[in-house]
């Protein structure tokens, strides 16, 4: 038995919500980056399972688009981990629902 | 395309990204967050991917896991390895996994197998990249460079 | 041909071995096949580890003027078993504040890639263990689990040595891992390939008869080599850049807290690493498992390959005998302001060479891209000025 498009996708969806998970209930900056990391990781793997069981496997539509996916993740990451650490230099912390203040 | 190598890839992919998104300690949720990406690699060699998956580990596992490992070190205080939890956060992913995996289930033209291929080589994504996709390649060059001059910018020391 | 049989002697032995087999199922061949690379290739280098751990010591002596190991057995050959059996019957400390779980992971994290990277190098003629169309790629992406290690090292320890070694080790091989891949890039390009045998097969045939194709034999080529030779030298935390392990500033850097077989498996995957970084290098540059000369062929291919391993490890341990530690941010200076550039140039060095049809013309031109870069260079960045009082970054 070989598995089908139809586990594919639920694994993915199960990854895209504990990546939701993550960024939406916890409070340190660094889970929320972790959570929209696995969030984007999650939509990689559909695009490739998409390619894979789509019917022109000939084309890789998908493989490219996630190529592109994974090199815009890196960028995020970057800029989001800089931000986390300006943050904490600022305001020495990264729990999120303490920088409530609109002044510098 | 094995159904056992899709189950227990599948098991240690989601039980990681569960540990990452619910342990305790950050330092061990980022390591479980590799264990998370290394089980996705392992989806993309198991899909006929070879070279998604080992960009996959290069660019997740040696660059942004190291660069989450070193923001810890960077701003790491004791008192704050715990700092509450939001349970509004798990009704919404339980809600949205219910919705999705009800929207995948329903739709019959989905348990398809999957068809026949030959391999996709390298050599192949390079000329396609190369050709079909070259405006896209040089726009993520752009982008990589921007998010570089950024990300340097906003960690650059404040004058005082 | 006789030479052939030789030699072939090995990969002909591993069919025979798998002719037992013929009646197994398919998966069970695949197996039989898989496991006898990896003890293949463990054997190997397990032996090559042993032997140039007690022959690093010998010649660091000799540099040194003194003897190094000669008391155990011929020549202090048996050095190694006694040190062997030395860290294995000692106490295995784990500290009572560390983190036990990342603690006991850490060694073998830092094990289990550089073994990996070693299956994707060609040691001669069909004999790769682990051949893949993205071979190259295969190796730097195992190659950088190293450095979670590390991290893991440090952090697992608790304790204040070990977190700023790993900091160093990390922040330094984060930064020479890209020159280490970017001086890999014209080889890939002028090869059209990232299979390590495709690039191993380009070298092959002589100019004119008699001179080697290899790629060291260009200017880009040789910048290329010296640059990666250079940020291997700080992938495996190898003097003169070991400053995350320098004993003198922070004890054992990320590996204080490990003791008897852990602190072996850490000093097995430098060596590893070391063999792997010097494997790729030969593979890139030195032609892999090519004859220097056409009418050398007839000694065996996989004779030549680690003829230039072991050339390449002695230099290694001739470095270490020679030249002292660098400072820790000169190290990372270094890394950024020269080698990023001189890498980025052997890729336009290359791109001419290649234009110009690998011809005289091309030879000449791509000299003269590098030479102009590295004079306006060595121009730019005159050190002698920079020779002030030292500030800490990461170290506050």
């Amino acid at each position: 038995m070989t598995p089908t498009l139809t586990l594919f996708l639920i694994v993915s969806a199960a990854l895209f919500c504990i990546g939701l998970l993550a960024a939406l209930s916890r409070r340190h900056a660094i889970f929320i980056l972790i959570g929209i990391e696995m969030m984007l990781a999650a939509a990689n793997l559909n695009f490739i399972a998409f390619w894979r069981f789509g019917a022109e496997p000939q084309q890789p539509t998908g493989v490219m688009v996630a190529i592109f996916s994974i090199a815009i993740a890196a960028a995020e990451a970057a800029v989001g981990v800089a931000l986390v650490i300006a943050v904490y230099r600022h305001y020495r912390t990264t729990n999120v629902t303490k920088l409530d203040r609109l002044k510098g | 395309m094995s159904a056992s190598a899709f189950v227990v890839i599948a098991i240690v992919t989601v039980a990681g990204a569960l540990a990452a998104a619910c342990l305790r300690k950050l330092i061990h949720a980022a390591l479980c967050l590799v264990v998370a990406f290394l089980g996705i690699a392992a989806f993309y060699f198991l899909l006929g991917a070879e070279f998604v998956g080992l960009v996959q580990v290069f660019v997740y596992v040696g660059a942004v896991a190291v660069l989450i490992v070193f923001t810890i070190l960077l701003t790491r205080r004791e008192d704050e390895d715990d700092v509450g939890f939001n349970w509004g956060g798990v009704i919404v992913a339980l809600a949205v996994f219910g919705v999705l995996s009800w929207a995948i289930l329903k739709t019959t033209s989905l348990s398809i197998a999957p068809p026949a291929i030959e391999a996709l080589t390298v050599k192949r994504i390079g000329q396609i990249l190369m050709t079909d996709y070259i405006w896209p390649l040089q726009c993520v060059g752009v982008l990589l460079t921007a998010a570089l001059i950024g990300a340097l910018v906003l960690v650059m020391e404040e004058k005082r | 041909m006789r030479g052939e049989a030789i030699d072939q002697i090995f990969v002909r032995t591993k069919h025979w071995l798998l002719s037992f087999l013929t009646n197994a199922p398919d998966w069970a061949q695949q197996v039989a096949s898989s496991l006898l690379n990896i003890a293949a290739v463990l054997a190997v280098f397990m032996t090559l580890f042993a032997l140039i751990s007690v022959l690093e010591r010998k010649i660091l002596g000799r540099i040194q003027n003194r003897y190094g190991p000669n008391r155990v057995g011929p020549f202090g050959l048996l050095q190694p078993l006694a040190d062997g059996i030395k860290l294995l019957i000692k106490e295995d400390i784990v500290p009572v504040r560390a983190d036990k779980v990342v603690h006991f992971l850490a060694p073998i994290m830092m094990a289990a890639p550089t073994i990996l990277a070693l299956g994707v190098i060609p040691y001669g003629r069909n004999m790769t263990a682990f051949a893949i169309d993205g071979g190259i790629l295969f190796f730097f992406a195992v190659g950088s689990a190293t450095e979670l290690a590390v991290f893991m090292a440090g952090w697992g320890s608790n304790n204040k040595f070990s977190m700023l070694g790993a900091m160093r080790a990390i922040a330094q091989m984060v930064s020479y891992e890209l020159p280490l891949i970017i001086t890999v890039l014209p080889v890939v390009m002028i090869v059209g390939s990232l299979s390590p045998d495709a690039i191993v097969e380009a070298q092959g045939g002589y100019a004119s008869g008699f001179a080697p194709r290899w790629f060291v034999f260009t200017p880009w080529g040789a910048a290329a080599f010296i640059l990666f030779f250079v940020s291997g030298l700080v992938e495996s935390n190898r003097t003169p850049f070991d400053v995350p392990e320098g004993e003198s500033e922070i004890v054992a850097g990320h590996m204080t807290e490990y003791s008897g077989f852990k602190y072996a498996t850490f000093f097995l995957a430098e060596y590893f690493g070391m063999f792997a970084v010097s494997g790729l290098a030969v593979t890139l540059f030195l032609g892999g498992w090519h004859a220097p000369l056409p009418w050398l062929e007839v000694i065996p291919s996989y004779i030549w390959f680690f003829l230039k391993l072991g050339a390449l490890l002695f230099v290694f341990v001739w470095i270490r005998g020679t030249l002292p530690r660098m400072r820790v941010d000169h190290v990372m200076g270094f890394a950024w302001k020269f080698m990023m550039p001189m890498a980025f140039t052997c890729i336009l060095a290359a791109a001419v060479w290649h234009y110009q049809a690998h011809g005289i013309s091309g030879w000449l031109w791509s000299l003269g891209i590098v030479l102009v870069v590295y004079l306006g260079l060595s121009r730019l960045l005159n050190t002698r000025r920079n020779l002030s009082t030292r500030t800490y970054r990461f170290a506050e």
